[in-house]
């Protein structure tokens, strides 16, 4: 008994994938030469696919509604060893015993997917475990480098990337020399970086998903479509943080965590107010920008499933108790995994606190649909002028990160300049409004 | 004067009646099996006995079952792409064993089962559609130029040929097989013009298999095809193409005609394209199901069978006996295209000009030096 791959064909012309629709068959099944043996969707149409052979279903390497790229294998057959010697001369396309390499006619192959999967494998294993450091790309990558087709071909089998390879034939043309000089240090480096580290176990591969995966792909989709802008202050907050010490004892607080965190959730909704452009995100679908009127709040939370980003809603209508409390309850929920869906939608402005962790300042990425997000550095003491004089005050950097389509720096500064000045004279809140 | 009777007509319907008359429409055996007598076509077909039939009923089973497998190695991956008959074996047999030896065949390159009848071998059928050649077979050896893809061109190529043998004093006569579609091609146009003038031997034979790939006949024409033919003064027959029989008298009536001096025919053999136009198409996307079930109504191997069946000359074992060959044939066909090799590379240069010309020479020269760029072990300038 051998086993053989039967390779998706094109089924249509110049296809280079279908959609496996349907098997008829299962794993253990003995089918007969043409029976159909699945429905296979094309670009162009549902057809029915005939068994290439007579034998037992070994594998199915794909599930109903998977794509395959043409020339993948999709099924494989137990096949008695004679059969196959006796129904054909040699192996017949498409009908590959696994190992072996494609026999040279693949007519219904000829779609762009390369066939050849283990040359083809062990060129891309090739690319990324060792790109020659030394050997820069082309000068403007957009341009190919210049080689032959036998050059090409001979690259490609190699596993060499011409793009990382300096021509030193005519007008900077690579060579077969070249291409042969750069496999060899290819195989060089390997075998270096073998013996220098005995254990290929240099780094553990850990799973992306959940949170950790909605945060790369929120992160990626924000930094690369938002032309981002960050900048500082250095404020003095001492009179806040002793106006906070105070009231905590007062009896409206009793009860709540008055933290510095709401202090500042309080001034960021007092400067929206007089800042409403900062409070809006840009519509790539109307190329507009949508100000809210409203603002809901968002705050960075980290919680062991990951980072999420609650917001409070409509945060501009709550006194500092109420916020204090909103973000108590927040971050406890955060913790506890039981963050409902619904508060993690809808967030207008964001403020992450990273000076929990001890850092003085960040460039805060743009809570993906927002114009703006405000980091808060550690608060500590430190040596600064006050009235004249070197004190000791309680000294914390703010950071504001915000999409450059939606506003200019002028209008960022102003923000954030009227946050640091509520933060420093939380008295100025008097004369708000 | 008919013009004036038209003009002067005293109704809609005198008009219509006058100017649309309704082609007769022949056929010898019907849907059900059903031997019908009284069809002007009878006579051409006194010497087919019920026993002979079995040869056509043969032919018929055969070529379907190579056109089922030649549609399973399509999507097995052994061919690049084909194009179905389902429904027409009887307008291609019908028509094919209607031939003489010496008469030349131009075709489109749906005629899979013509070219069986002509004795060409099934796996030289294959080659272009496994693209391993440019053509299957020498044409003068089976006079049956290769298939024509560009759509109506081989309907001026058989007139053209049917004046070289109109100049030569010979009695061959050219056929041209060609769909509903190509009737509105200019190519078909022209040559019908061409035939009717010269009053050439040739033969047009039009398969109406009611579908131009995704278009449907109506779409095309508002008479029966074979009408159009009666604009150029080209006598029409419009037969059941899935009767064999009609098929086969109709084209030996066209034949005889052309053999002796009475010019072109045009014949619309009325038949019906049951599966894809490719394997790259489908119909279900464009046509009604329902359609489909009719014309299952009026299979052509199943009537045939029926009427066999009923007059007793079919009998198990001698459907068993079609069913062998049919497999044979299909096992001979399987195996032959798995086993064609791919062409040396430089083999192109080798048939554009029968005597050598220096440009190719040197391009052979040239690609020759080029395919020794690569080394060894890699593949060739000829792989796919």
């Amino acid at each position: 008994m051998v086993t053989a791959d039967f390779l998706l064909p094109d089924l249509g012309e110049g296809l280079t994938e279908s959609e496996i629709v349907a098997w008829r068959v299962a794993v253990g099944d003995r089918v007969e030469l043409n029976q159909i043996i699945a429905d296979v969707e094309t670009a162009k149409a549902i057809v029915e696919l005939p068994s290439p052979r007579a034998g037992i279903i070994e594998r199915l390497y794909v599930s109903e509604g998977v794509t395959v790229n043409v020339g993948e294998p999709i099924v494989a057959f137990e096949v008695e060893a004679e059969a196959e010697v006796e129904s054909v001369s040699e192996p017949a396309d498409g009908l590959l015993p696994s190992e072996e390499a494609p026999p040279p006619n693949l007519v219904g192959y000829g779609a762009a997917v390369e066939p050849r999967s283990r040359l083809a494998r062990r060129a891309r294993t090739f690319n990324t475990e060792q790109k020659p450091s030394e050997a820069l790309p082309l000068a403007g990558s957009t341009v190919r480098a210049r080689a032959t087709p036998p050059v090409r071909t001979l690259a490609k089998s190699a596993g060499v990337d011409l793009s990382m390879v300096n021509g030193t034939g005519r007008l900077g043309q690579i060579t077969r020399a070249d291409v042969e000089q750069a496999k060899q240090k290819a195989e060089n480096d390997v075998a270096r970086a073998r013996t220098a580290m005995p254990t290929s176990t240099d780094h553990v591969r850990i799973p992306v998903k959940g949170v950790r995966k909605l945060t790369a792909e929120a992160m990626v989709r924000s930094a690369f479509t938002a032309p981002h802008v960050t900048i500082f202050t250095t404020v003095d907050v001492t009179r806040t943080t002793k106006l906070l010490s105070r009231a905590a004892t007062t009896a409206p607080f009793r009860n709540v965590r008055l933290t510095f965190l709401a202090a500042l959730a309080r001034a960021v909704c007092i400067a929206l107010e007089q800042h409403p452009e900062v409070n809006s995100r840009w519509d790539d679908a109307t190329e507009s920008v949508l100000q809210f009127d409203h603002v809901n709040l968002g705050i960075a939370a980290a919680t062991p499933r990951g980072l999420i980003v609650p917001n409070i809603e409509l945060a501009d209508q709550l006194d500092l108790k109420h916020l204090a409390s909103a973000l108590s309850e927040l971050v406890h929920v955060a913790r506890e995994g039981k963050t409902m869906p619904s508060v993690l939608t809808g967030g207008t402005f964001t403020i992450s606190n990273i000076g929990v962790f001890g850092v003085d300042s960040g460039t805060p990425i743009l809570n993906d649909g927002q114009a703006a997000i405000l980091a808060l550095g550690v608060i500590s003491p430190r040596p600064w002028e006050h009235k004249g004089r070197i004190r000791l005050r309680e000294i914390t950097t703010l950071s504001l990160s915000f999409d450059h389509r939606v506003l200019d720096g002028e209008q960022g500064a102003q923000f954030l300049m009227s946050v640091a000045r509520l933060l420093n004279e939380p008295g100025i809140a008097f004369t708000a409004r | 004067m008919v013009e004036a009777h038209l003009i002067y007509a005293e109704s809609d319907e005198e008009v219509a009646e006058a100017a649309v008359q309704p082609s007769t429409f022949e056929q010898l055996i019907d849907h059900n099996g059903e031997r019908g007598r009284g069809s002007a076509l009878e006579g051409w077909v006194s010497d087919i006995t019920d026993t002979g039939l079995i040869a056509f009923y043969e032919d018929m089973v055969v070529v379907r079952r190579i056109d089922t497998e030649a549609t399973a190695l399509q999507r097995q991956g052994e061919l690049g792409l084909w194009p179905p008959l389902l429904g027409q074996e009887a307008a291609q047999v019908g028509s094919a064993r209607a031939l003489a030896a010496h008469d030349f065949i131009f075709s489109s390159y749906r005629e899979n089962a013509v070219a069986y009848c002509r004795g060409i071998a099934v796996t030289d059928v294959l080659k272009p559609w496994r693209g391993v050649s440019g053509s299957g077979w020498n044409p003068f050896e089976y006079r049956m130029a290769t298939p024509q893809i560009i759509i109506g061109a081989q309907t001026l190529h058989a007139t053209g040929y049917a004046l070289g043998m109109q100049l030569k004093g010979s009695d061959s006569v050219a056929i041209t097989y060609f769909g509903d579609g190509a009737t509105s091609e200019g190519d078909v146009n022209e040559a019908l013009v061409f035939a009717a003038t010269y009053q050439a031997p040739v033969v047009f034979f039009c398969q109406n298999n009611h579908w131009a790939i995704s278009e449907p006949v109506a779409l095309q024409s508002r008479a029966n095809i074979v009408d159009r033919a009666l604009g150029f003064g080209i006598p029409g027959i419009r037969v059941d193409g899935n009767d064999v029989l009609a098929v086969l008298a109709a084209t030996r009536l066209a034949l005889h005609r052309a053999r002796t001096g009475g010019g072109p025919t045009f014949i619309e053999a009325v038949t019906y394209r049951m599966g894809a136009h490719t394997t790259a198409d489908d119909p279900t996307l464009y046509r009604d199901q329902a359609e489909l079930d009719a014309w299952s109504h009026r299979d052509p191997i199943v009537r045939l069978s029926n009427y066999l069946r009923n007059s007793g000359v079919l009998t198990d074992s001698g459907q068993n006996a079609v069913d062998e060959r049919a497999a044979a044939v299909a096992a001979e066909l399987r195996a032959g295209c798995i086993a064609l090799k791919d062409p040396d590379p430089l083999s192109i240069f080798d048939h554009i000009y029968a005597e050598p010309n220096s440009k190719i020479v040197h391009q052979r020269a040239r690609y020759e030096r080029y395919l020794d760029m690569f080394t060894d072990a890699e593949p060739s300038g000829g792989q796919r």
